[in-house]
């Protein structure tokens, strides 16, 4: 099928050469021709993996990664750059996916996209930074003090109605909420429309990750998201591994997707207990809280850290589990999920709590296909965005699972797919306890130049990352685009004319983490 | 509504008790790493070098430990590596700018304001953890509250990051005197793997004054419970 795809490409562009290595299809490709090939490829319902800029010197390039939703392996555009006019075509006209990726592009290296409808002010914000900064070029020493030059901000506007105004929330509002501000436009009492200003929390993961060895930026991977340190590390540490070379033991497999479905239970019952939190129902958020600790006890015995840190390594695992270990997990896990099914109907009984969540929030399907959304968010809207079943990596191929999906794309909806897929997750783990394979669980790394992508299912969607590393295994430059970075770009199309108290219920349904956005 | 009323008071009492200074086991706590002496010093010396974040020191065949630089990555553990420690008492006083605890006004009501200053969330999530129903904040007199014009202690996770630098200052500006800051995680005691750098700073002491420091990767609840305790008087700890 890919040999097809190929052979299909050379015909409709026969100057461009196309390779094809396994399951990748990659070419060098002008820029005049960009916005051609993305349209071919976007009109087939292939999505964006990952947009990647590099420089290097005088060679400035920005790679576009393409993956379809049924398996036929992976695309790869290369398209240089001139290193001194660093202007490029935008893609945002022809799928509006792109936009985010060229706006952080546009912000953090300075490559201008012509036609883009907004760009500045993305990561780093305008009123405390000069513009072009080109933070992630190499000329900016990772030790360096930028100084801040303050200018005036202010957000923009679209409502122009009589008596119209913008709120603001945050970034500091809430509990225990993470920082980001909302502006929210209003007229009164309903919210016309919400836009989300983020990047409060931007550590420069992918500037401070270049220079570090690939197993030390294996911690970065792990904490950009702390509550999905797995689904993110592995799509890392597969990178790395592609890179190298490196075939991963297939008892390191099994165990690895084994913690990655223990992850995925305990992150859905914390969006469960936000869920239950946002619609201000006590009993329900106390007795999601317990489960959710329960679940974090139950991953602290088996890996002895609570959140799974320290588990993942280069090659394989840091550690191998027993038997007896993983079938305590697992029944322990399934003891947890027993209790969070009378939980579940009585959500579904309490009319109160479904007044709140039904029809708020809605995203369509044909919304989630435009933006891209991953994840139980996207499996909400009726796409079936699995990377799990779409690109099936390590033990994957061979484990049998259901990838959930409701059509109506509410929240009451998102609230469905996140109890179906803790019930996936608890199965998964069983059929990996009862079939685990014997050996192994790390390889030896030798370390030598190389680049590759990687990507996985993390609990909130996709996860796709990209690695160069150089002989000594320093990372030259590292891309992780998780899942929440797409799913915040849908954002807007969720919170549009609500009611001001729907608001905390709409943003814990869709399950953002901006932790992992701002990175 | 009623259901749930019922459901709750069915539900029984669930807190547990608090663990004092023993030890705990894996599930509530990861632990930390310890000074461990090692027969050469070339085995202390592949233990600093196993560290990312220069946590371990070796002096000789000591291999110390620092434990506001440990991001808890589990390479030094291990039957060969480092001692291990698993009580909760992690919190200590953050040195020269270190005030003494609050008056004892505070000890049966305190107030607490969370900050997210670059967190990665799983600082922020033990800390929604501490308000459910096995860790019961609540029945120590210690409330989060929503505003930091009513908050005694300001709660801070993450390294800050550049970006949020100014909501940080601006949140403690508005506290009320008396006021404490404490610095929850490895991020905000030293910038754990993230600072010092150019996008964010090399612990949160760097932007406003901090009086405790709980280490950890994250710290879980109860040390993060133990260190309120002790920024409020409720129990008192000689200074290390």
């Amino acid at each position: 099928m890919v040999a097809e795809l190929v052979n299909h490409l050379r015909t409709i562009w026969p100057e461009t050469d196309w390779r094809l290595d396994g399951e990748l299809i990659s070419a060098e490709v002008e820029a005049r021709y960009l916005r051609a090939m993305a349209k071919y490829f976007t009109a087939q319902q292939w999505r964006i993996g990952t947009i990647v800029a590099r420089e290097n010197g005088r060679d400035v390039h920005v790679r576009y990664f393409f993956y379809a939703t049924k398996h036929s392996g992976w695309v790869e555009l290369r398209v240089d750059v001139n290193a001194i006019d660093r202007v490029l075509p935008s893609l945002t006209n022809v799928t509006i996916a792109a936009d985010w990726f060229e706006r952080e592009i546009e912000d953090l290296f300075s490559i201008r996209f012509t036609e883009h409808p907004r760009l500045g002010d993305f990561v780093l914000h305008n009123e405390q930074w000069a513009e072009n900064l080109g933070l992630m070029r190499p000329r900016v020493r990772l030790d360096a003090d930028i100084p801040e030059r303050p200018r005036e901000w202010h957000p923009k506007r679209v409502l122009e109605e009589q008596g119209a105004f913008v709120m603001p929330v945050g970034p500091v509002y809430s509990g225990d909420a993470e920082s980001a501000l909302f502006l929210l436009e209003t007229v009164g009492e309903d919210v016309v429309r919400a836009v989300p200003r983020l990047f409060y929390k931007y550590r420069a993961i992918e500037k401070i990750a270049e220079g570090r060895t690939v197993h030390d930026v294996l911690l970065l991977a792990e904490r950009c998201n702390g509550t999905s340190a797995i689904g993110n590390g592995v799509a890392y540490c597969q990178a790395v591994e592609r890179a190298l070379g490196i075939t991963v033991p297939v008892r390191a497999q099994s165990l690895r997707a084994f913690f990655a479905e223990l992850e995925r239970l305990r992150h859905h019952m914390t969006s469960i207990r936000q869920i239950c939190a946002s619609t201000a129902l006590q009993v329900a958020e106390s007795q999601a809280l317990w489960m959710e600790e329960r679940l974090l006890r139950i991953s602290g015995d088996l890996a002895g850290h609570r959140y799974l840190f320290g588990v993942l390594a280069i090659g394989g695992l840091m550690f191998d589990c027993d038997r007896q270990m993983l079938e305590d997990a697992a029944y322990d896990a399934g003891n947890v999920l027993r209790k969070v099914e009378p939980l579940r109907k009585a959500l579904e009984n309490a009319s109160s709590f479904l007044d709140r969540i039904e029809r708020v929030g809605i995203v369509s399907e044909e919304s989630a296909r435009d933006f891209e959304i991953v994840g139980p968010f996207a499996r909400a809207s009726g796409v079936a965005a699995d990377m799990r079943a779409v690109q099936p990596y390590g033990a994957y191929p061979s484990i049998e699972f259901d990838v959930p999906i409701e059509a109506q794309g509410d929240g009451y909806a998102r609230l469905r797919v996140l109890f179906w897929e803790m019930a996936q997750s608890l199965r998964i783990m069983h059929a990996i306890v009862a079939d685990l394979p014997q050996g192994s669980v790390a390889s030896e790394v030798a370390l030598h130049s190389g680049e590759a992508l990687g990507w996985s299912e993390a609990p909130s969607g996709a996860s796709i990352h990209w690695v160069e590393c150089d002989a000594q295994g320093v990372v030259l430059r590292y891309r992780l685009t998780p899942p929440s970075f797409r799913n915040w770009h849908g954002f807007h199309v969720a919170t549009e004319d609500f009611a001001f108290q729907d608001f905390p219920i709409v943003l814990a349904t869709l399950d953002l983490s901006v932790a992992e956005n701002d990175r | 509504m009623k259901n749930w009323f019922v459901r709750g008071v069915t539900a029984g009492i669930w807190t547990e008790a608090l663990p004092g200074s023993g030890n705990v086991s894996n599930a509530l706590s990861p632990g930390l790493p310890t000074t461990t002496e090692y027969a050469t010093p070339e085995l202390a010396r592949e233990m600093a070098t196993r560290c990312p974040t220069d946590a371990i020191h070796a002096s000789g065949a000591t291999a110390e430990v620092d434990d506001d630089r440990c991001v808890l990555c589990m390479r030094c553990k291990g039957r060969d590596g480092q001692k291990w420690r698993h009580d909760i008492t992690w919190g200590h006083t953050a040195g020269a700018s270190s005030q003494e605890p609050l008056p004892s006004a505070f000890a049966s009501s305190l107030h607490v304001r969370i900050i997210d200053a670059g967190d990665c969330g799983s600082c922020l999530n033990e800390l929604a953890q501490m308000n459910g129903p096995l860790y019961n904040l609540h029945r120590l007199g210690i409330f989060v509250t929503p505003t930091p014009r009513q908050a005694d202690v300001l709660l801070v996770v993450g390294p800050g990051t550049r970006q949020m630098r100014d909501a940080l200052v601006t949140s403690y500006n508005a506290m009320p005197e008396p006021k404490r800051v404490v610095a929850v995680g490895v991020c905000a005691a030293s910038g754990g793997i993230f600072g010092p750098s150019l996008m964010s700073s090399g612990g949160i002491g760097e932007i406003i004054p901090v009086d405790l420091v709980v280490p950890g990767c994250p710290p879980p609840p109860h040390a993060i419970i133990d260190a309120l305790r002790l920024v409020c008087g409720q129990i008192k700890r000689v200074a290390q």
